[in-house]
């Protein structure tokens, strides 16, 4: 059946599958995408939402570069808001409610016409391998397909084991079979694994709830969306989410469960997401709050499955529907099928490349859950990382690495690999030295180029975003240069109390207070007719009051940047041996040895190396 | 480099003295210290000995006696580099110390380079950053203050003031940033009241190290004295008298002080910086204006100004006298002015009391017998208030700790006003971020390549 050999096989079609699959087939590479059960192809396995603060940075950073995820999150949305709009440029972050059938949906249309991409459906029950690099895959029928790289993406189905209450049984989510094979034979080629928790929360039928009773939560009255894509349109229309609280009572009855949690009776030993807690975890860690947020997303367009954010649960399913039934709105709750916890296998990150590529064999690709993270978002950018290397792999070009200060995604991976992690990893804007420069409106200016000069972002895309770019340059340099007089300007300052001006004065100065807002500025009637004339939509016109308005802020950390950029140039020569450095302590070299980073500044982040330690570097490499 | 190898090095000054110090650092300090070492005790091996101890013996290589030395021993990581360090106490000859360091290096040791000890020290966690430099300052440190600041710099006293108010600001930093990550998540505000008081506190200590830096730099580098005169007047005898020995040229032709010479003496613990100049007589001769230029640019640079003129030609010069030092007062109104007569063991009564009368704020002096010296240097002494020395306050002394706290103190002024003003967490966030870098770089958790070869350039070898 498979007598050629394919240049990438993608192992999993979950966000992070699709993603890689997407990305090499765009390359040119022939590629091979096999999960066990086509019809289940890029499933929102938990919240049908894409984005949200850092996640829904990354989305527009995979949609700059090429990737599908912002495109399939953008035609699937039921609702789209941009959080922390009060906050600095740096924070906005999209984030979309999604039909969660649709998006599936979308997702497999766009992969069928995806030139160079076949489909197969079943379980790869092994990888073949030859003097340390990857020929292949082997499936649970026997069938072996010969090829130059794979990625796995398995998420949760490497030996996944799912909780209710006490009882437990073999499962890589809510109806689908595990899969077995692949670890035990990565353990045998020398490969450390770890175990990880997961968790959901209940799905219930929204007809059995009373909204009356729950605050609505309404999108954006302008909403846009994460596609850089002109043809991709925002939503016309909307679907409210709702919210409400869980109550001491509610929190009573869940604890007559505890006895027969899974978390608390020792059967799950693996770690959770400390971010995304289990309800059953929040009232425990957080015992003096009498109240917790739910919030009650619907989970389609027409569907009447309602998901319930901030349930997450293992408990009984008994236990479950006591409680949630307490809660204002949930009195006459159905249930569609109980929240669960789910165990599985990981492979700690610190095993890979900065290229996602395993140190140990070659050809063989790692990205999503298998590397400990959580999240569609996080997982999608490394599928779409670990596609585009294994394509430029398999023709031998330069590999694929995104520094810190250029993308979220590069945070993620040179965190992934620097640091490994001991938890299910989120990305938060935090992680990020360089906020600031990171933002979603520029995602496109920081790496549709990039994107462009793979093959993976059009040219359509790249002209777009060159006419953003000359357009918002130009509009910035119009308030550089342009003044207002006191007479036409005072009375807007006036409305704001904001202090009069004396003299003319350039726009840009007075654009730079902090309350002086767009809508401000287009009373002038010079800037109004710039608009007009040049025809220039609101992305344009907030990339200028960006830019204006918080020059200081990014041209400070673009000079941070730079300053540290010079660390990341000095490389560290390849298999260097620390044991040789007796000054340094042993937790640094054994951590060194086991990580290899590529760079001084890369070996400064790996915990457990000190800034002595650092120091005894730079002097063994003569700085 | 690499830190495998055994150094050593003289680790007192260069020269002949009662007794001279080798050090030895490394992985085979002892082994080697032991292969030339015979004690007094019979079978008596140095590596069988207990760490800071000290054994009586002789230096030999084979049949050969070197010397009879006292050999303490350190053991990693209980020494100053973190390594196994040995000193030997020998006598201070030349020929003895050469003769002992040629041997080790003939049994495998290799000479230190500058700083290389304190460079190990750092390296192996003995010391932070702000602690090495201390060292190189406290090595440096030629009077009591300057010592007293730069011991107290060493025992990490300021640069763990800072270490702690970095933890506090780090603490808010999480806070701030959780806040930021977890908007949607029903979390508790970090508290700005509580920040705004630690900015305060932080904005106080800071401030205080920053302006220590003018006392500091005065003890680290001596209080600058201008000696003003005529020519010939004295002014190089004056110096002599107070360096108590013959530095500057001593000559009866008028001007040959030339070029500006500076000399420091240490008076009650406090540095002072002798500063002799040509005088600032009006002339046309072209090398002596020159050196009128300069005699102003020097009492630019001072901080006490000294007027100095002969005695028995006062009643010639009494005019020019007076003009010129309206010309220094009106010039620099705030420099303290000390005016001396000098030479006062030339003239008699009368004209001392004519003196006194016309300039009424002169004090009376010979340079040569040392009549009034005493009384200079305590009028000196009491012009310099250095109250902060005493209450043992923390003094900055460093220019590389004076501008990393300028610019953390810029960065906490804009996180004030951030507070101030209700900016955004991500916002104030930068601003938090910047200051605690430059936090970093004085306490060390920041690498910087530049900073290290700068540090550890700045030591003599053998320290």
């Amino acid at each position: 059946m498979f007598n050629e050999e394919y240049d990438v096989i993608v192992v999993g079609a979950g966000h992070a599958g699709s993603e890689a699959a997407a990305a090499s087939a765009n390359m040119g590479s022939k590629t091979l995408l096999i999960t066990m059960n086509l019809q289940n192809i890029a499933q929102m396995s938990c919240n049908p939402a894409m984005g949200g603060i850092a996640k829904g940075q990354i989305v527009r950073e995979i949609d700059a570069l090429g990737g599908y995820s912002g495109i399939v999150s953008d035609t699937s949305a039921i609702q789209f808001k941009m959080l922390n709009k009060s906050k600095g440029p740096a924070m906005w972050s999209p984030r979309v409610q999604s039909d969660r059938m649709r998006f599936a949906e979308d997702w497999r249309l766009l992969l069928e016409q995806t030139k160079n991409l076949d489909f197969y459906q079943e379980m790869v029950s092994g990888l073949l391998v030859e003097n340390h690099k990857v020929v292949g895959v082997k499936t649970s029928l026997g069938l072996e397909i010969k090829s130059k790289t794979v990625v796995l993406t398995n998420g949760t189905f490497l030996n996944g084991l799912i909780h209710i209450g006490d009882k437990n049984f073999g499962g890589g989510r809510a109806g689908e079979r595990a899969a077995t094979g692949i670890t035990e034979q990565l353990i045998d080629l020398g490969f450390d694994s770890g175990r990880m928790k997961t968790g959901t929360p209940p799905r219930v039928d929204g007809r059995s709830l009373d909204y009356s009773k729950m605050i609505e939560q309404p999108g954006d009255d302008q909403p846009e969306k994460f596609s850089y894509l002109e043809h991709i349109k925002p939503l016309k229309e909307q679907r409210s989410c709702h919210m409400t609280y869980t109550s001491p009572e509610v929190h009573d009855l869940l604890r007559e469960g505890f006895d027969r949690s899974p978390m608390f009776n020792g059967r799950i030993q693996s770690t959770g997401p400390r971010y995304c807690p289990s309800i059953e975890d929040k009232i425990n860690r957080f015992a003096d709050k009498d109240r917790h947020q739910l919030f009650v997303e619907p989970e389609g367009w027409n569907t009447v499955e309602v998901y319930v954010n901030g349930f997450s649960t293992s408990l009984p399913e008994d236990v479950q529907y006591k409680a949630l039934k307490s809660v204002a709105g949930f009195e006459n709750v159905k249930f569609f099928r109980p929240g669960y916890a789910i165990e599985y296998d990981y492979f700690p990150p610190t095993q890979l490349k900065h290229t996602l590529e395993t140190k140990l064999v070659d050809g063989l690709f790692f990205a999503g859950q298998i590397n400990g993270t959580t999240g569609y978002e996080e997982a999608a950018s490394q599928g779409l990382m670990a596609g585009i290397n294994a394509a430029l792999k398999v023709r031998e070009k330069d590999e694929f690495i995104l520094k810190r200060n250029e993308a979220y995604i590069g945070v993620l991976v040179d965190d992934l690999i620097t640091k490994g992690t001991e938890e299910p990893y989120r990305m938060f804007t935090s992680r990020a030295e360089y906020r600031t420069l990171l933002r979603q409106d520029n995602a496109d200016f920081r790496l549709t180029p990039k994107g462009y000069n793979l093959g993976l972002a059009g040219e359509k895309r790249l002209r777009r975003m060159e006419e953003k770019q000359l357009q918002s340059d130009n509009f910035v340099q119009f308030f550089r240069d342009t003044s207002v007089k006191p007479e036409e300007v005072n009375p807007i300052l006036e409305s704001k109390n904001s202090s009069l001006v004396k003299q003319s004065d350039k726009m840009f100065k007075l654009f730079s207070r902090p309350n002086i807002t767009t809508e401000d500025m287009r009373k002038i009637e010079s800037v109004e007719n710039y608009i007009q004339e040049h025809n220039l939509d609101t992305e344009v016109i907030e990339q200028t009051e960006i830019q204006i308005k918080y020059s200081g802020y990014i041209e400070k950390e673009k000079n941070n940047a730079d300053k540290l950029n010079r660390l990341e140039d000095v490389k560290i020569p390849n298999n260097f041996d620390y044991t040789k450095l007796k000054s340094m302590s042993t937790e640094a070299i054994q951590k060194l040895t086991k990580i290899q980073p590529v760079t001084i500044s890369q070996a400064s982040r790996i915990s457990g190396v000190s800034p002595a330690d650092v120091s005894v570097l730079l002097v063994y490499l003569g700085r | 480099m690499t830190h495998q190898d055994t150094i050593v090095a003289l680790a007192t000054a260069s020269g002949s003295g009662a007794i001279a110090v080798i050090r030895l650092s490394g992985n085979d300090a002892i082994t080697i210290a032991e292969s030339c070492f015979k004690s007094v005790t019979p079978n008596k091996l140095l590596g069988k000995q207990q760490t800071h101890t000290i054994h009586l013996g002789h230096i030999v290589e084979e049949e050969r006696v070197f010397d009879e030395v006292l050999i303490s021993v350190f053991k990693n990581p209980n020494s100053y580099t973190g390594e196994d360090v040995v000193e030997i106490s020998c006598h201070g000859s030349l020929y003895i110390q050469q003769e002992i360091i040629q041997l080790f290096l003939r049994k495998g040791c290799r000479m230190a380079n500058a700083g290389e000890f304190t460079l190990r020290a750092f390296l192996n966690g003995k010391l932070d950053l702000s602690q090495a430099e201390a060292v190189a300052d406290l090595i440096a440190s030629d009077n009591e203050a300057s010592h007293q600041v730069a011991m107290q710099q060493m025992r990490g006293g300021f640069s763990s003031e800072i270490a702690k108010l970095r933890e506090e600001l780090l603490n808010f930093a999480s806070l701030i940033e959780l806040e930021l990550d977890f908007a949607e998540e029903d979390v508790e505000f970090a508290d700005r009241s509580q920040f705004k008081d630690l900015v305060e506190r932080i904005t106080f200590v800071l401030k205080r190290l920053i302006d220590s830096f003018a006392v500091g730099n005065v003890i680290k580098n001596g209080i600058p004295v201008a000696i003003v005169g005529e020519p010939n007047v004295g002014k190089s005898t004056l110096l002599n008298a107070l360096l108590n020995e013959e530095r500057a040229i001593v000559s009866e032709i008028a001007g040959t002080t030339r070029d500006t010479i500076e000399d420091e003496i240490s008076i009650g613990g406090i540095g002072f910086r002798f500063i002799d100049t040509a005088g600032i007589r009006e002339t046309k001769d072209v090398v002596e204006s020159i050196g009128i230029k300069k005699t102003f640019e020097k009492i630019d640079q001072a901080q006490v100004v000294i007027y100095l003129f002969d005695a028995d030609k006062f009643k010639a010069q009494s005019s020019t006298l007076k003009v010129e030092l309206e010309k220094i007062k009106n010039k620099y109104p705030q420099k303290p002015l000390i005016v001396i007569a000098n030479k006062i063991d030339k003239v008699d009564d009368i004209s001392i009391s004519k003196l006194q009368s016309e300039i009424p704020e002169i004090k009376l002096l010979s340079a040569k017998t040392g009549f009034g010296v005493d009384e200079l240097t305590n009028s000196l002494l009491n012009l310099i208030n250095t109250g902060a020395l005493h209450n043992n306050e923390t003094i900055v002394t460093n220019s590389r700790h004076y501008d990393a706290l300028l610019k953390a103190f810029e960065e906490v002024q804009k996180v004030k006003y951030g507070l101030e003003t209700g900016l955004s967490g991500d916002l104030l966030a930068i601003d938090i971020r910047q200051a605690l870098y430059h936090f970093g770089e004085i306490t060390g958790e920041i690498t910087n390549d530049d900073l290290l070869g700068n540090i550890f350039a700045n030591f003599c070898i053998g320290k």
